[in-house]
């Protein structure tokens, strides 16, 4: 008998998002929870009792938490569409690089781009702006619509599922963070993930999140000011 | 570079991510030629195979680079999987290793980095979240040989190199790990009853030799 699967979550979490999309691309039914992160379930903090946050993929009444991790259990566990590279362990090592790269280095350069300001602002977008290199020059390399070819694989899931947020530090603070004359590849890039089928039917609407990311920068702007 | 056919290893003797790789082509018993790295001078090689971190460990093969410790050791694993398996076949224990070795990198190096770098009321703050680290873990490994059960594995090599350090984080910040850890020394001590290990972790004497240079560099007294 098939177990249950059950996917603690919040609808607004990128990480989450991950999650949903991967299982969507394979099929797979699930029941999603989705959780107060300010009051958050008994269940939860029982699963994820290290980190205490979203996503949790409960299987059965085995719990997977980390978004990345789940990633990979997902496609362990469910072999229709692969989002990871199959019997060749120097792609399957590249996508794992780069998945970990958006998750540090970029992600990193990003929270300091946009939560510091003057000279430290414009030195944070440059780091930014040289780790995004490393990306339009993969899809200019590869020339295709994803990372992962003609179809989305776990870094197109890894990096799109959190793109909305570009656009709303770009409208509320003005800074030119992806200019389409350095990054044409990543800006068509990203016009495909988020018009695709598979994302559309899964993920909440691209000017939803966008908002929803302008209400919590708003909050980190506020609080760094204090 | 291209086309070069073998195994090279770019790396630093004391480099615990380093030895991570290390131990794990021990394990599988890979011949390969090590790369000493001056990383005050960062080598050609070195850049150009790892042109995003431009860190070691960088693992050549065949002539394509592949770079940060822990994706290096499964893409070992998955390369030579005829022998000494490190991550689990099955899915769920395939998950917990990995969130545990994720764990490992996201919070033991740069809490114990805070340990020798930091005085007064800073260190003390990284001592308490360096045992409440390694508590977590202890819980984890909780009566099992090793943190995989019987067999050594994924997250016991992701977290051995650090044992080696034990002496100088112990001495820095005035605790002692055999107290506030007491299974997770007795684990340290049977993961270096494996030549994998033994041979590979460097002695604690020259670690905390190296965190002296390191606090000298900078200017940390």
């Amino acid at each position: 008998m098939e177990r249950s699967v059950k996917l603690h979550g919040h609808w607004a979490s990128l990480f989450v998002h991950r999650v949903q999309l991967a299982l969507h691309l394979k099929g797979v039914k699930y029941e999603f929870i989705e959780e107060d992160l300010e009051n958050k379930s008994s269940s939860l903090l029982l699963y994820n009792p290290v980190y205490k946050k979203v996503p949790v993929l409960v299987h059965g009444d085995c719990p997977v938490a980390e978004s990345l991790v789940i990633l990979r259990y997902v496609d362990d566990v469910w072999k229709d569409n692969p989002i990871m590279p199959v019997d060749d362990p120097y792609e399957h090592a590249m996508v794992s690089f780069w998945c970990h790269f958006v998750d540090n280095k970029l992600s990193k350069s990003f929270g300091a781009a946009i939560r510091t300001s003057g000279e430290e602002q414009a030195k944070a977008i440059e780091e930014f702006h040289q780790n995004l290199m490393f990306l339009e020059q993969k899809l200019a390399e590869k020339g295709s619509k994803f990372f992962g070819g003609e179809k989305i694989d776990m870094l197109d899931i890894v990096i799109g599922c959190g793109c909305h947020w570009f656009k709303a530090v770009e409208e509320l603070s003005g800074l030119k963070l992806i200019d389409p004359n350095l990054f044409p590849h990543f800006l068509e890039w990203k016009q495909n993930f988020i018009e695709s089928q598979e994302v559309k039917e899964v993920i909440p609407p691209f000017e939803k999140l966008t908002d929803y990311a302008k209400s919590i920068y708003k909050k980190i702007l506020g609080h760094d000011n204090n | 570079m291209a086309g070069e056919k073998g195994v090279v290893l770019l790396d630093l003797w004391v480099s615990p991510f380093g030895q991570r790789v290390r131990i794990a082509l021990a394990e599988k018993g890979v011949d390969y030629e090590y790369k000493e790295q001056d990383l005050m001078n960062k080598s050609e090689l070195l850049l150009k195979s790892n042109p995003v971190y431009k860190k070691i460990p960088v693992l050549l093969h065949d002539g394509k680079s592949i770079c940060e410790s822990l994706i290096i050791v499964q893409y070992i694993d998955e390369v030579w999987s005829n022998k000494a398996p490190l991550l689990p076949a099955e899915p769920l224990a395939r998950a917990n290793a990995r969130f545990w070795a994720d764990f490992i990198d996201k919070k033991v190096y740069e809490c114990a980095t805070r340990l020798w770098k930091l005085k007064g009321e800073e260190q003390e703050v990284a001592k308490k979240e360096f045992i409440e680290i390694f508590k977590l873990l202890e819980g984890e490994l909780g009566d099992k040989t090793f943190f995989g059960g019987e067999s050594f594995g994924f997250v016991d090599l992701a977290l051995v190199p650090f044992v080696a350090w034990f002496y100088a984080y112990e001495t820095c910040a005035k605790f002692s790990m055999e107290e506030e850890c007491p299974k997770i020394v007795a684990w340290g001590k049977r993961c270096m009853e494996r030549e994998s290990v033994s041979k590979t972790l460097s002695d604690p004497t020259k670690v905390y030799e190296f965190v002296l240079f390191l606090k000298k560099r900078f200017g940390v007294e």
